[in-house]
């Protein structure tokens, strides 16, 4: 076992010694923790919307004041023409369109009826649809202080009606970087482990050292180790300081469950992960065929991952290969822990299928790589 | 000791055959010299001998260990230089050579009677880091680092590729001097004037063996009259020379080109002289001389191939 430490020692010397590694290891997560989160926020506001009102009356002149007043639409163009504002899409300059008829007053008031018409740029999908959503709620509001002005209550007949009343468990403000910043911590841990580890092995191959490392005493196995307990290592301290410093310190994030079984279980994922990364070392000759392979291979860990859609919505055959993704457990762990303080024998099932992909990928690499070719 | 014995190794499925049924014998304390050009399969050799290539066919054995079972005991045993600079390019010459000492349990203190003299010339820049060391340098540490454990057998592939005249003469004598501790050494050269300076030397071509010997023997057996021509058109020179009937061979060698002639008698130069003048070549010299090595593996590569 005294090569492996010889091993380490030198391991750990050339990662302090590398100058665009180490700020790549240790910075690169912070920053992005710091940047992501606030990007990363489905809360969409700032739509862009054209009005076209033919009507130009208090009650549209009123709707009109109720949704720019709302936050979340920008007014970009007010007209009369229909054509004007669809311009203003195809120009990009504006994502919906809302026309208000003539006589919309009229109608409203003498009818008790009327209608407007919605044109949805569908492009962003997100957009559209949270755009048009958020529309139509406050035009129903609208629609509702119109009835209560319009109806006296002596006339109003009281209707059997369902008034729901939610209430947001786990993360009551409904505030989006709860939700986000375990699972980018998650991502970051995962691009620091599975690559570093790939490119570190591969590099040895491109220089030549491991036939200077295969005609020594090392063996197999203390090779491997000499190379993945470093990246372990590593693996936690940066989850550490995204941990403590970041999520707790700037989001003020503080997990409800033990901080300890946090710790078992990304001890058991980095070693599922690190085996990958030894995987994908075996399988490449060159730094950058090592990193084409991981990039493609942490491209679809991630998306499939949970991290920004949710897997309940993904397609039968998309939720079976979010099934074979380690990641996806990684980030349901931390969300249960870190939210709703989930404790061990919630995550059991967790564990044992982290613990099979730790053997299963391990098993593989250590297969696939030959001392001897 | 080293033995090969029928080795064969092929890559890319059997399309290219690297080592085609090679047998050597390289006694204890012996300065063994690989010739050949690139490509005649130098490296594959070292590789299988240093068991980092299983061989397709054939028993090799180095200092009575099998490549292929005995594996781990060869490990302990050898030194190995790649032709390729392959220690850690980040770490200094010192790190290196204590990493290399530690993972074969023993210590740079212990073995630095062995590469002192070596390890004195790169000393002053101990802490330099190896990628930024010299071409020369680097060839001394990779040295030092291949010695480190003092092994039974050593192991240089084109140690002297790539590096000044100077350095190459320097290393070939401490080559010489590590023989001298009853250090096995095996060296390949692309450079056919290297070969004298080993004990006993093999000639090796498209991965067949075409002959081993100590290097005056091979001269020796050399079985034609060598001569050199010069004139004042060299380049025209050859021409008419591939041209004449009675020349078997002819080739460019520096200022001088060498020929062997068909049926040799005293008759031969005179003749030739005579109708090159004819051919209008003016300052023509011709002398015998001794073969070279080089010479010798162009004769040996025709005889293969006619």
């Amino acid at each position: 076992m005294s090569n492996l430490k010889f091993l380490l020692q030198k391991e750990f010397k050339q990662i302090f010694r590398n100058k665009s590694l180490l700020p790549l290891i240790f910075v690169m997560p912070i920053i992005q923790l710091l940047v992501m989160p606030l990007a990363a926020d489905y809360e969409i506001k700032n739509i862009n919307i054209s009005i076209v009102d033919h009507d130009k009356s208090p009650y549209s002149r009123l709707l009109i004041s109720k949704i720019t007043s709302s936050g979340y639409f920008k007014l970009s163009d007010y007209g009369e023409s229909f054509k004007a504002a669809y311009d203003q899409i195809e120009k990009d300059k504006s994502d919906l369109i809302l026309e208000i008829p003539v006589d919309f007053e009229k109608n409203l008031v003498r009818e008790n009826s009327e209608t407007l018409f919605i044109a949805v740029n569908a492009i962003n999908g997100t957009k559209a649809n949270l755009g048009g959503a958020y529309l139509q709620q406050i035009i129903g509001e609208f629609n509702a202080e119109v009835l209560l002005q319009w109806i006296s209550p002596t006339r109003y007949n009281p209707s059997p009606q369902i008034d729901v009343a939610s209430s947001n468990w786990f993360n009551p403000t409904m505030n989006y970087r709860f939700f986000m910043v375990p699972g980018i911590l998650v991502f970051l841990v995962t691009m620091v482990g599975a690559y570093m580890c790939s490119l570190n092995i591969v590099k040895e191959k491109e220089v030549g050292t491991i036939e200077q490392i295969n005609v020594t005493p090392i063996k197999k196995h203390e090779f491997i180790l000499g190379k993945l307990i470093p990246f372990w290592v590593i693996g936690i301290v940066v989850f550490s300081i995204g941990l403590f410093f970041v999520a707790r310190l700037i989001y003020g994030i503080v997990p409800v469950g033990s901080i300890l079984l946090l710790y078992g279980f990304l001890a058991i994922y980095l070693i599922a992960l690190l085996g990958v990364g030894l995987l994908i070392s075996t399988y490449s000759e060159t730094q950058q065929q090592a990193m084409s392979v991981a990039f493609f291979v942490m491209m679809i860990f991630l998306l499939m991952s949970g991290l920004f859609t949710p897997i309940e919505s993904m397609p039968t055959w998309a939720k079976t290969i979010a099934e074979f993704n380690p990641v996806t457990y990684f980030i349901e762990v931390m969300r249960m822990v870190i939210l709703k303080g989930s404790g061990f024998m919630d995550v059991t099932k967790h564990f044992k299928i982290m613990a099979a992909f730790a053997l299963f990928f391990n098993t593989w690499a250590i297969l696939n790589y030959r001392k001897t070719s | 000791m080293i033995s090969l014995e029928n080795i064969s190794i092929s890559y890319n499925k059997g399309q290219i055959k690297a080592v085609d049924g090679v047998s050597l014998e390289i006694q204890k304390g012996e300065l063994f010299g690989l010739i050949g050009p690139d490509g005649a399969g130098k490296t594959s050799i070292f590789r299988i001998l240093t068991t980092l290539l299983l061989p397709d066919e054939g028993i090799a054995t180095v200092d009575g260990w099998d490549v292929i079972k005995d594996f781990e005991n060869i490990r302990k045993e050898v030194g190995y230089m790649p032709g390729k600079f392959s220690l850690y390019q980040d770490l200094s010459i010192e790190e290196n050579l204590n990493f290399f000492a530690t993972v074969f349990n023993t210590s740079v203190e212990e073995n630095m009677d062995l590469i002192k003299e070596i390890y004195d010339q790169i000393a002053p820049f101990k802490t330099r880091r190896a990628g930024k060391l010299s071409g020369g340098m680097k060839q001394k540490l990779a040295l030092c680092c291949a010695l480190i454990h003092r092994p039974s057998v050593l192991f240089l592939d084109e140690p002297t590729t790539g590096v000044d005249t100077v350095s190459r003469k320097e290393f070939w004598e401490m080559l010489k001097r590590l023989k001298s501790q009853g250090i096995t050494i095996m060296v390949s050269t692309p450079y056919m004037d290297e070969a004298t300076l080993c004990e006993r030397i093999a000639l090796i071509q498209d991965g067949k063996i075409m002959t081993v010997n100590s290097p005056d023997k091979i001269i020796e057996e050399f079985p034609y009259p060598l001569f050199a021509i010069k004139s004042d058109h060299m380049i025209q020179l050859l021409t008419d020379l591939r041209e004449n009937p009675s020349i078997k061979s002819c080739n460019s060698f520096g200022e001088n080109h060498h020929i062997i002639f068909k049926n040799f008698d005293e008759d031969s130069t005179y003749q030739l002289l005579e109708k090159l003048k004819s051919k209008g070549h003016q300052g023509l010299v011709i002398s015998k001389i001794t073969p070279t090595i080089e010479d010798c593996f162009i004769a040996l590569m025709d005889q293969n191939h006619g």
